[in-house]
């Protein structure tokens, strides 16, 4: 009933007409939202499988897929959301080949509370991007994320180094919001305690 | 509130998904307890830290022969 809305229309993403036309055989038009997300796409990949050439491969058929498949979206999620989708269940399905005596899931290494208990209690002084370079701290924030299991790394990476919202986080890995923010709550915890390692504050006396 | 509590809440806070009288809460526990106080400011950093951060670089070089890629794959189909 578009009769009782409110005065302020809701603006409609950018990414809808360009989607449109794409359904349309417009090639520029879904050139131009493989420009827009190539590099989240890659990104995303990458944090998942830890593997270059892997999240290359996955890029690709995350695209193409979406390709194929363009008439099935519905436009009930973002366009970037749903593409995120295809890159996460293909990004499993390759850490799943590559393990191939153990299943890889959303859900594995997550049901344990180790490690989400706070242990240390030291102040991080000076700040970390005192204490290190920048090519340094990349360093330490990727061998940090990498330690964790996957069911968080992944939570971890779409919320807060992407920034989707938590329902978008929910709806791209096919969970619930509250177990979305359960990962994520233990996901930053065990990232504060495992970097903790290398910023807390250095006692007098006390080797680094 | 106890510091289990206030453990629970912590993505709520930092995600601006709590009520004002949960905050002042929190403000109040960690006014007086030194190892809450250590614990919200290095989430906080540890959340900020990550934020936006480049942490794997896609160069020029990679984007093109990427974007190549997935094009000629696309429109090879059709």
């Amino acid at each position: 009933m578009p009769a009782i809305q409110s005065p302020v229309t809701e603006e409609v993403h950018p990414d809808v007409a360009l989607v449109a036309r794409a359904k349309d055989g417009d090639t520029a038009a879904f050139e131009q939202l493989v420009r827009q997300y190539e590099r989240q796409i890659f990104r995303v990949a990458q944090h998942i499988t830890q593997n270059r050439e892997d999240a290359e491969d996955i890029t690709q058929d995350a695209f193409l897929k979406a390709y194929e498949k363009l008439d099935q979206f519905q436009g009930n999620s973002k366009f970037s959301t749903w593409l995120v989708r295809i890159a996460v269940n293909e990004s499993l399905m390759r850490l799943r080949k590559r393990k191939t005596s153990k299943t890889v899931s959303m859900d594995e290494d997550v049901q344990t509370e180790e490690g989400s208990i706070p242990r240390d209690f030291a102040e991080w002084r000076p700040n970390p991007e005192q204490q290190y370079n920048q090519a340094e701290l990349a360093d330490i924030l990727r061998k940090t994320i990498q330690g964790l299991p996957p069911g968080f790394r992944t939570v971890f990476t779409l919320r807060d180094v992407e920034n989707l919202s938590t329902e978008e986080t929910a709806e791209a890995l096919g969970l619930s919001v509250p177990a979305v923010k359960s990962r994520l709550l233990r996901a930053r915890l065990q990232l504060r305690e495992r970097l903790s390692r290398y910023f807390r504050q250095k006692q007098e006396g006390q080797p680094a | 509130m106890n510091c289990t509590d206030l453990l629970s809440h912590l993505s709520d806070y930092f995600d601006d998904q709590l009520s004002e009288e949960l905050r002042e809460e929190i403000s109040v526990h960690t006014a007086g307890c030194q190892h809450c106080r250590v614990v919200l400011n290095t989430t906080h950093q540890t959340i900020e830290v990550y934020k936006g951060a480049e942490l794997y670089e896609v160069s020029p070089g990679l984007r093109d022969r990427l974007h190549d890629a997935i094009m000629a794959r696309c429109f090879a189909k059709k």
